[in-house]
């Protein structure tokens, strides 16, 4: 278990409500570095609620409350001291629907570390990320082009780029190949491989196939209905992905993922 | 399978589908969309062939937009009007816009959605549908009286520019409410602050819209007559008004004209008309071209 000594994230008792409505119970769970993490389970399982805990974008949303300890490098991300633009730095995010903003390819890669004053070359950074997001042979010849003009799975891989560029540590993805075709999945999932060399990847996929493929460890979400009818989310297990799939230590998991869920 | 293909052959029979029928209903609608599109067209070419009839003679006379007015309707011309009006219509643009947009970026972008605020929301709207002549009044006791300015040029202003906010916020929230969020969380989630997202990402998106509204609500204010005659605008003016001089604009012009017994006087109006429609144009013009600069 030395992966697990070099925790990225310890969740102590991470519990998220929306309005008054628990969405989610208490999650313990400590997040090893450079491994690719998915979470699976049904919809309404709070595993994108969990995801979204981790560079607090759950603060977009109103009424959004997380308790309990979310620590990233020594810190409780959820102090109130904590600056979530700065997390959100380091802390990079590809989100569901491929979401380029209406500017030049070029435009997309650099607006945010210009923003944020990088001071090395930008034309180097936006090529080594179009590099690390295999789409610069793609695109290197027309960079002032519109990223909105890409298909769809070269609009998703240049938000990846758009998300190295920034040098985070972490990479979050919310069911990032949902919109895509096989094709464009296979390689995003390629991509993901070659990045965890480098980074931390945490994967919310409906895809059990893909968190196969591409994850070491996987977390087993579920709903659960209280004793007033409302359903909440619970992380079931944890555990190192051949393991959960072979031989997963929950019936619950067990019963998901072959297939006799519901 | 055989069961299956048989209750398929069943249903299909249930179905009493007059698709011909329903067809031709769309078509009866289109129809009468097309017939709604060329009423309006025919007023608006009735309305400029009139206009042109009685007074392009006069428009194209020499001085007609650069001397001052005249007691015979043959000569003299419209400038302190002219002037005027285009005074108005950047003093109501410079105190309007910014004020309007920032209203409507503070609701959308940070305002808590509250009770309250919906509150805000629709009393804003309802401003919008208050008559021009109310803001006169509003005008003239708030600018003439207790801020001591008189019937004068910035008076009329700052009236049309309460005038024209309603409409400046509300197409304005709509345009900022139009950005998609994922937008936003693109922004937010490269750790880029709220208001860089705002300004490099929200307000461009949003400009197309914001314009559209700008323009709608400053023309209506540049062609208001009523609430400037409360503030004190003249009918005859021998000098170009300044800020803090009494003022003429050009519905005023216009009134006056055609309150006149003599016939010449139809002919300047109508000139005058010209000149006013051709200032909307010109305003119309800047903003599509911005709007295709920041078309997305």
């Amino acid at each position: 278990m030395t992966q697990q000594d070099r925790a990225v994230f310890t969740l102590e008792g991470v519990k998220v409500y929306y309005s008054q409505l628990l969405a989610l119970q208490e999650v313990y769970l400590k997040i090893p570095k450079n491994q690719i993490i998915a979470f699976i389970g049904p919809s309404g399982c709070g595993k994108s609620t969990l995801l979204r805990c981790f560079n607090r974008m759950n603060d977009l949303i109103p009424g959004a409350r997380v308790e309990g300890k979310l620590v990233y490098h020594d810190r409780n991300i959820y102090d109130s001291k904590i600056n979530s633009v700065k997390l959100r730095k380091q802390i990079g995010m590809v989100f569901q629907r491929p979401n380029p903003f209406p500017k030049s390819i070029y435009g997309n890669i650099a607006y945010a570390p210009v923003a944020n004053g990088y001071k090395g070359n930008i034309d180097e950074l936006v090529e080594s990320s179009l590099r690390r997001a295999a789409i610069w042979d793609e695109v290197k010849d027309k960079l002032k082009a519109k990223g909105t003009a890409l298909s769809g799975g070269q609009q998703q891989r240049l938000c990846i780029a758009r998300a190295i560029a920034m040098k985070p540590d972490v990479l979050l993805m919310d069911k990032p190949c949902s919109a895509l075709d096989p094709i464009s999945t296979r390689q995003i999932e390629e991509l993901c491989l070659e990045l965890k060399e480098h980074y931390t990847i945490i994967m919310v996929t409906h895809n059990m196939q893909q968190a196969s493929r591409v994850s070491d460890w996987t977390g087993f979400f579920n709903t659960e209905t209280d004793e007033h009818g409302k359903r909440r989310g619970r992380l079931v297990e944890f555990s190192p992905t051949e393991e959960i799939f072979k031989v997963p230590r929950t019936q619950e998991a067990e019963a998901y993922i072959n297939g006799r869920f519901g | 399978m055989t069961i299956s293909n048989r209750q398929n052959l069943d249903t299909a029979d249930r179905f009493t589908d007059n698709i011909e029928q329903r067809e031709r209903v769309g078509k009866i609608f289109e129809k009468l969309f097309l017939l709604g599109l060329l009423t309006g067209l025919f007023v608006l070419a009735l309305l400029l062939f009139d206009v042109l009839r009685v007074g392009l003679a006069r428009f194209l006379t020499l001085g007609f937009i650069t001397e001052t007015p005249s007691r015979f309707p043959e000569v003299g011309g419209i400038a302190p009007a002219l002037i005027g009006s285009m005074l108005l219509g950047i003093i109501v643009i410079l105190t309007a816009v910014p004020i309007g947009v920032g209203t409507a970026i503070y609701l959308e972008e940070y305002a808590p959605k509250t009770w309250w605020t919906s509150l805000i929301e629709v009393n804003i709207s309802n401003l919008a549908g208050v008559p021009s002549i109310v803001y006169g009044l509003l005008g003239l006791s708030v600018f003439n009286y207790f801020l001591g300015f008189g019937p004068t040029l910035i008076s009329g202003a700052l009236t049309l520019a309460l005038l024209s906010l309603p409409v400046i916020i509300v197409t304005s929230r709509e345009a900022i409410r139009a950005v998609p969020d994922s937008l936003r969380h693109a922004a937010f989630g490269l750790g880029v602050t709220k208001w860089n997202t705002i300004r490099h990402h929200v307000i461009p998106y949003a400009v197309p819209g914001i314009l559209t509204g700008v323009i709608i609500s400053v023309s209506r204010a540049i062609g208001d007559a009523a609430s400037l005659i409360v503030v004190g605008a003249v009918s005859f003016l021998t000098f170009n008004p300044g800020l803090f001089n009494r003022f003429m604009a050009l519905p005023i012009q216009i009134y006056s004209y055609i309150t006149r017994p003599e016939p010449g006087f139809a002919n300047a109006a109508a000139a005058t008309i010209i000149v006013l429609l051709l200032l909307i144009l010109a305003l119309n013009g800047t903003a599509i071209y911005i709007r295709q600069r920041f078309s997305h």
